[in-house]
């Protein structure tokens, strides 16, 4: 059994109009999204609820499935732990007190604002991301970055990389498999060596993963140099936006930038 | 559920996501990286042939796989490489840099493993900062070690364990200033990856003795320190440079952590707070734009223009430290670069 792209690419295929978009304005529009999320003051619930709707009508639109985006964004909740701690720390009007040995721990109001806040704050920005990911091809993420002007040796290692992500990833799967076959474990007793002898024993993988992927890269050298390569990395120069999606750019910015204003002046 | 699920689960600890870092600092970290990475492109651009952009595109495959083989440590967890000290030692400083941001970068695009807006933060602690110490500090070590295989050993292990703290401390940095309890932050974050940063220095070594017993021809940074000749060599200034400017590094920042980390209990910091000496206790630092504020203004807007001041003092000290570095990056790996290719 070998990985399929399909199991680990988040793209979803479909035919929606989002899927349809120009690679350059959902990025833009998600990198809007995302930074309007930042900027939202702690305890803007108003402003959250309108950009979650907003996102969620976008999702509904891309028929990836609600459901899908909502449970994979939860990735990223776990490191919410960090900021748990803001509850106890803001100063504010306390709510709880907990004893803990010769401290008290005093919940405030401002510290949950500021907690709760930041945690729907980075689980929409994660869902934007992913909103991206599954409506958009990754090499056509990669054909937006380059008429964002990201250098062209960043590119192209980035779509060397993608291109061998998966093939590279496989082998390192068939490693772990064969190292999963050489270990047998008695029932109760415990198998394998001392931690440092299995770290060793993955440095070793890790060193021969190291030299296959080198002489892979020799490889496909060899196999472009056969191919006429010459150096230069030929693409299709970026078209310019239709006045279209220029507008939608526009609106979106704009829609984003406004939800963020109200929410500090209202 | 799968294993490579699995295994970024375990280095989300890493990976800031959106949403936790104010907007001064993740843009101040996007600036800082967008530097790095331009100074990385021009160095390596000069002796980049065409062969080295698939070269460099499979290794970042090769570092993101590596990233997935893993092993069990202790009640469920598991032990798995960052990979940022042994691309830069494999491969050199510019070419580490280059390979691990675009590690960073998919794992962002693909995964949602850290932000976007947090990838600039993201790319710098885990990319950026770990190759960079790979190679300016692994170095001179192996040198000073006089590459006998304890050497190879203890430098690799020390440079692997370090480029995991300092990524971990800047992590914590980022969290901290973007308003999150130093107390909490930094305590949790040091203690977890000190583990950690062990298991990637046993990997680290592993993997590098591995390589240079098999295919020293490979290591090519690594078999230019190696060699004889190499070695007789006094170690130069930049690479003292280097080293010192690591060890003053550390020591201020262990300066700026002992206040905070003897303070742990949460209660403890709100006592303070209520009493108000918290903002004195935190030391220069934070008394140069006392909470990010610019005095006698209020509001966004100054939060915005602290932001972009502290910036700018960042800006000035990384590009004097660049400008230091560069100088002699260039000559040293270059060189090496082409002697072994026309080896091959």
């Amino acid at each position: 059994m070998t990985l399929s792209t399909s199991t680990l690419d988040r793209y979803i295929d479909g035919q929606s109009p989002i899927h349809g978009l120009d690679a350059r304005v959902k990025l833009l529009l998600a990198l809007a999204y995302i930074l309007a999320m930042a900027l939202l003051p702690p305890g803007a619930w108003t402003g959250i609820a309108v950009s979650a709707a907003l996102l969620w009508w976008v999702v509904l639109r891309s028929e990836v499935g609600l459901r899908t985006i909502i449970t994979r964004a939860f990735v990223a909740l776990p490191f919410a732990l960090v900021a748990v701690t803001l509850v106890f720390t803001r100063p504010g009007a306390p709510i709880l007190r907990i004893p803990l040995g010769p401290w008290v721990l005093t919940a405030t109001d401002v510290g949950l604002t500021a907690f709760v806040s930041i945690v729907l704050k980075s689980w929409l920005s994660v869902q934007a991301a992913l909103l991206l990911t599954a409506t958009t091809h990754f090499t056509d993420v990669l054909y937006a970055l380059r008429a964002l002007h990201l250098p062209n040796v960043l590119v192209a290692i980035l779509s060397f990389a993608y291109r061998y992500l998966f093939v590279m990833i496989d082998e390192g799967q068939r490693m772990l498999r064969a190292r999963e076959c050489r270990s047998a474990e008695l029932p109760g007793r415990r198998g394998g060596g001392s931690i440092r002898w299995r770290a060793g024993v993955v440095g070793q993988m890790v060193g021969t993963l190291f030299l296959r992927s080198y002489e892979r890269s020799e490889r496909i050298y060899v196999a472009m140099l056969s191919r006429g390569f010459s150096g230069e990395l030929r693409t299709i120069s970026p078209r310019a936006l239709s006045s279209v999606e220029q507008g939608l750019l526009l609106v979106g910015g704009a829609t984003m930038a406004g939800i963020v204003l109200v929410s500090y002046f209202v | 559920m799968n294993l490579i699920d699995l295994a970024h689960r375990m280095a989300l600890a890493m990976h800031i996501p959106d949403g936790f870092l104010s907007v001064p600092v993740a843009l101040a970290w996007w600036v800082l990286t967008i530097i790095m990475i331009g100074i990385a492109v021009r160095q390596i651009g000069d002796s980049l042939n065409e062969r080295q952009i698939p070269l460099m595109g499979v290794m970042a495959a090769f570092i993101f796989a590596a990233q997935m083989l893993n092993f069990p440590v202790l009640g469920g967890t598991s032990g798995h490489l960052l990979g940022g000290a042994l691309a830069a030692l494999l491969l050199g400083p510019w070419a580490g840099i280059l390979v691990m941001s675009c590690v960073v970068a998919l794992q962002a695009l693909l995964f949602q493993d850290g932000g976007l807006l947090a990838l600039g933060a993201n790319i710098f602690n885990m990319g950026i900062s770990t190759a960079a110490l790979g190679y300016f500090v692994g170095m001179p070590l192996l040198r000073l070690f006089g590459g006998k295989r304890w050497g190879l050993v203890a430098a690799g292990f020390v440079t692997a364990w370090l480029s995991v703290m300092v990524a971990a401390s800047l992590t914590s940095i980022e969290l901290v200033i973007s308003g999150l309890s130093a107390a909490v932050v930094f305590p949790a974050m040091l203690f977890v990856h000190m583990f950690i940063g062990i298991g990637e220095g046993l990997i680290t070594v592993a993997a590098l003795a591995f390589v240079v017993s098999t295919r020293p021809d490979l290591a090519v940074t690594l078999a230019g320190y190696l060699s004889p000749e190499a070695l007789r060599r006094p170690v130069d200034r930049g690479s003292m440079i280097g080293v010192t400017g690591v060890g003053l590094l550390l020591a201020a920042g262990a300066a700026l952590l002992s206040p905070l980390a003897s303070a742990s209990p949460d209660g403890l910091e709100r006592v303070a707070e209520d009493k108000g000496f918290l903002d004195r206790a935190l030391g220069p630092v934070f008394n140069l734009l006392p909470d990010y504020t610019i005095p006698g203004m209020d509001g966004p807007i100054s939060t915005i223009l602290a932001g972009i001041i502290g910036l700018l003092i960042v800006f000035a000290l990384v590009y004097g430290v660049s400008l230091l570095l560069r100088g002699r990056g260039e000559g040293r790996t270059m060189g090496q670069q082409s002697g072994s290719r026309s080896g091959d």
